[in-house]
């Protein structure tokens, strides 16, 4: 009932808006009008556009003013991240400056030359010392940005044994991550989805014959050490997802049937981030929306929100089916010492099996 | 190369005149204009708005989730109970709306109308080569529009696994409901659809080579027809592999291949698959769907040199640089793809060759921009319509353009992949262009069609909100990309840390609804000119092309007698040495007078 009232309503609500439109049509039968535009229109149009530079120019500035603060553009974790800013702060210059020039061009130019009638174009085909400026200066300046751009991108993917880094295995399911540690040895033991096994609990499909697997441990909450090289290997048991833990600036798909690999070095502790004077602003900020939020809550007498508390965060950002939007796993960057304190306290794979 | 004048064909229409049935004139018609206006209807009205709703329903989930909405109940009846949208469809509308809205509005509907009543009249010809073929494209077209919209009403709803539909998602019906027989209708409807195309881009390819009038050259030909002739030829190589790759799928999920499958174990059991892998599915899919883009996107661009021009009065700033940048973007087009996978898994060293020739593609369209600001200068601008959204679809094609040299960097790729940055990048630079693009046509070609104007004011009305709302939906868009929220969360409010971005999606979701009911006056004007608008005259922009030679009431071989010859290039608007500020291209060249373009 209340759906056929809804059609109902948003029906007359478009044949309402339908019949103003007709009206104000309608209004205009008689004048001369030959739907054609005349010096009058090219000039309201032609101011227009001029307002409209202003619009592009204002929401511009509104954005920066209010959602710069949003954007992951400092406040990266890891060792290559600053590396990746500093490369998009680049980028964004460019882009501004490309940007509000040749929006005002366009738009300016739309409003000098709006026609009057009487007055002739120029006629103007071609010039191939412009064509030559054009295409040039975008090849140079293109140029700069991909040899940027490569040197960045192979430093974040060059993998290098040298450095002894912990491996870590990150394994994606519907919809929950898990991730499993080499242990003692720091190697991984060998794992496939076929040797699953419920009854024992050996979810992961680890060999459990393979020596280099008894001491792995599998967890729910990605602890790593700071400064420490980390090389995570993904695994996916069904579908595709992505492994993205947007504050080291990290993203790799895991992939059913083959293994990915994405290395990088945390370089801020959970705790140490937490102080940082640009945190403790978000946090506030979003604390403030979540208690705003609440009352509304416990008005219509449903439960508060939490407080929030920073973490570091891995998300699934590959789609992946109806909980999509909720696979995160917590991440902790904490001190060699805690790091060892905690691996100790888990349980190796060995004794984890009924 | 130039094609002769058939006459023959020409006696021919007077016989078959006579024995037009309204059955052939209206439904099974192989008229090129009726073709054409039948695409308008479906692929751009009808699927349009349906894409449209959904992206407002979208939109009004992402703003007020989880929240009883009466409009969603209404709409989507079981799927939202006690109004509340359910998760699965969620994906559904995501899946379906990008499905519409790129290849059944923006590549059926956009090509489908105006390659099929510009060509013929703007090479001077009497219809396309084979009139049967193109009828054929239209009813593959629409039945494949049938199909998709049919999954709505299945059982588990329709694919819901993303418009690019990976694998092992799209594959495997335990995975989630819509990759059940809601799948396997969005697949057949592709696998037609990619027939219809196809046929369509060989006729127009053939078209274009064989049937040009006596004196139309290859560099005598509009912007428009260049631009209509390399899409199609881009979407001849490019959609064959969607089609492989769909046919492939079909097999993984109905016969027991493995060709993207592996390794999978998913709801207490180990399935067969062993070998495959879905990195090759996404090579398949973007081989298509990078060039995609620009079969989106190059017609758009094609109607905007031409009305621009005729708009400024001035011949296009450097006519041979469009046509080479245009085959440059088609060149370019297809060796990119990999920009869509940089964290797919696939080798770190192919990411970066694909990171150097993406970034080259911002070469030839920085020229296009370029040569489209220069030939507003020193112009005579008649503010039609049509001109407005030519001039804004320049406005968000460089906007959108732009925020591609990050996306297409793979280093900073890695940060904003699927991201809410994607999403306001390739709605502005594809999305929100090539629509500007076809409204530019239809108010430009309005006329053309259906021998009357439509009303300037309401198209007025229409631009202004539209590109205000385009700007205000897309721009703090990339804001929130940039803070790291993904794209395709049914909610958010599982992440605390992005909280501090909900006020920012309402305000998107406000300037989204205003723009829906913006186009409503398109659809007004539409609806209203076609039968009370005023009488059109033949040439009402005072155009060069030979589509303005033809009489205003549509008949069967476009020209009355013999078809007219040409003699200079499309863009003699004030050219010096004549009285009118525009030279048809039927004018044979005065004595001494140069061809000025080189």
């Amino acid at each position: 009932m209340t759906s056929l009232l809804t059609i109902i309503i948003v029906l007359f609500v478009a044949v309402a808006i339908w019949q103003l439109i007709k009206i104000f049509d309608l209004a205009q039968v008689g004048a001369s009008n030959t739907q054609v535009a005349n010096d009058k229109d090219n000039k309201m149009n032609g101011y227009l556009m001029m307002g409209f530079l202003a619009f592009i120019y204002i929401i511009t500035i509104l954005c920066f003013w209010y959602l710069g603060d949003l954007p992951l553009m400092s406040n990266s974790a890891s060792e290559h991240g600053p590396g990746i800013d500093s490369l998009m702060a680049i980028s964004m210059v460019v882009i501004f400056i490309v940007q509000t020039v040749t929006q005002f061009l366009l738009h300016y130019f739309a409003f000098k030359y709006k026609g009057e009638k009487g007055r002739k174009a120029l006629f103007y085909a071609d010039n191939n010392t412009l064509e030559a400026i054009w295409t040039g200066i975008p090849v140079i300046v293109l140029a700069g940005l991909i040899i940027y751009g490569l040197f960045t991108w192979n430093d974040i993917m060059n993998v290098d044994d040298q450095e002894d880094p912990l491996v870590v295995e990150l394994y994606a399911q519907q919809f929950n991550w898990k991730a499993r540690y080499g242990g003692e040895d720091n190697v991984l033991g060998k794992a496939n989805v076929r040797l699953i096994d419920l009854d024992r609990a050996n979810i992961l499909g680890v060999d459990e014959d393979d020596p280099n697997a008894q001491d792995d441990v599998i967890v729910t909450e990605l602890h790593l050490p700071v400064n420490r090289p980390v090389l995570f290997k993904m695994r996916s048991q069904d579908v595709l997802h992505s492994a993205y833990m947007p504050h080291f600036r990290a993203q790799m798909n895991c992939v059913p049937g083959m293994v990915t690999q994405f290395g990088f070095t945390p370089t801020v502790t959970t705790a140490d981030m937490r102080e940082t004077e640009d945190m403790k602003d978000k946090v506030l900020n979003i604390n403030k929306i979540r208690t705003e939020k609440s009352k509304e809550l416990t008005a219509n007498g449903e439960e508060a929100l939490d407080p929030y508390e920073f973490d570091y965060l891995l998300i699934c950002n590959k789609i992946c089916g109806k909980s999509h939007y909720n696979m995160q796993m917590k991440i902790v960057v904490e001190t060699e010492e805690e790091y060892n304190a905690w691996l100790a306290e888990q349980t190796t794979f060995a004794k984890s099996l009924n | 190369m130039s094609a002769t004048v058939d006459t023959h064909n020409h006696d021919d229409h007077d016989v078959h005149h006579h024995k037009e049935t309204f059955v052939t004139k209206y439904i099974f018609s192989q008229d090129h204009k009726m073709i054409a206006k039948q695409y308008l209807i479906t692929g751009v009205i009808v699927m349009g708005i349906i894409g449209i709703l959904m992206s407002l329903m979208i939109r009004m989930q992402i703003a007020w989730p989880e929240q009883p909405n009466a409009v969603f109940e209404a709409l989507l009846g079981k799927w939202a109970p006690e109004g509340v949208m359910d998760a699965d469809i969620y994906l559904a509308l995501v899946t379906i709306h990008g499905t519409l809205m790129v290849f059944f509005v923006l590549t059926a509907g956009l090509s489908g109308t105006f390659s099929n009543l510009l060509i013929p009249l703007q090479i001077g010809a009497r219809d396309m080569a084979s009139g049967f073929l193109n009828m054929v494209s239209y009813w593959l077209f629409f039945v494949s529009c049938v199909i998709m919209i049919l999954s709505f009403f299945v059982e588990m709803g329709p694919a819901a696994a993303g418009w690019t539909i990976y694998p092992p998602l799209s594959a495997l019906p335990m995975a989630q409901p819509g990759s059940g027989t809601g799948m396997t209708m969005w697949l057949v409807s592709m696998a037609i659809f990619i027939a219809s195309s196809l046929l369509g881009s060989l006729n127009y390819i053939v078209t274009v080579l064989n049937l040009r009038t006596k004196g139309m050259s290859m560099t005598r030909m509009p912007l428009t027809i260049w631009a209509f002739f390399i899409t199609a030829v881009i979407g001849v190589i490019s959609f064959p592999v969607l089609l492989s790759a769909a046919l492939l799928l079909i097999m993984d999920r109905s016969f027991g291949t493995s060709f993207f499958l592996s390794d999978i174990f998913i709801q207490g059991e180990v399935l067969h698959y062993q070998g495959g892998s879905p990195v090759l599915y996404e090579h398949l899919f973007w081989f298509l769907g990078h060039p995609e883009v620009y079969i989106v996107l190059l017609p758009a661009l094609g109607i905007t040199s031409e009305i621009i021009a005729t708009n400024s009065r001035k011949p296009i700033f450097g006519y041979r640089a469009m046509i080479l940048s245009i085959l440059a973007i088609a060149f370019l087009s297809t060796i990119v793809w990999g920009h869509h996978m940089f964290v797919s898994g696939m080798n770190p060293f192919l990411g970066s060759v694909f990171t150097f020739t993406t970034l080259l593609i911002a070469i030839p369209s920085a020229v296009k921009a370029f040569n489209y600001i220069t030939t507003l200068w020193k112009g005579n601008l008649q503010m039609n319509p049509a001109m407005l959204f030519s001039i804004g679809l320049v406005s968000t094609f460089i906007t959108g353009g732009l925020t591609g040299i990050i996306l297409g960097d793979s280093a900073l790729d890695i940060n904003v992949h699927d991201t809410y940055f994607v999403v306001a990048h390739f709605h502005l630079v594809m999305g929100i262009s090539a629509l500007y693009g076809v409204f530019a046509g239809v108010y430009h070609w309005f006329p053309k069609m259906f021998g009357r104007m439509m009303n300037k004011n309401l198209g007025y009305i229409h631009f202004w909100i539209t590109a205000i709302c385009a700007y205000g939906v897309f721009f703090p868009m990339h804001f929130i990309g940039m803070a790291g929220l993904p794209r395709r969360y049914y909610t958010n409010s599982n992440f605390p840390l992005f909280d501090d971005t909900a006020d920012t999606q309402i305000v998107i979701t406000v300037f989204a609804l205003i723009a829906g009911v913006a186009q409503i006056v398109f659809l007004y004007n539409f609806i209203s000119s076609i039968f009370y608008g005023k009488k059109a005259e033949q040439n009402p922009w005072r155009s060069t092309t030979l589509e303005w030679t033809t009489p205003v009431e549509h008949m069967h071989g476009n020209w009355p007698g013999e078809i007219p010859h040409v003699h200079r290039w499309p863009y003699d608007y004030s050219k010096p040495g004549h009285d009118e500020d525009f030279v048809p291209q039927t004018v044979p060249m005065k004595e001494g007078e140069e061809e000025l373009h080189h």
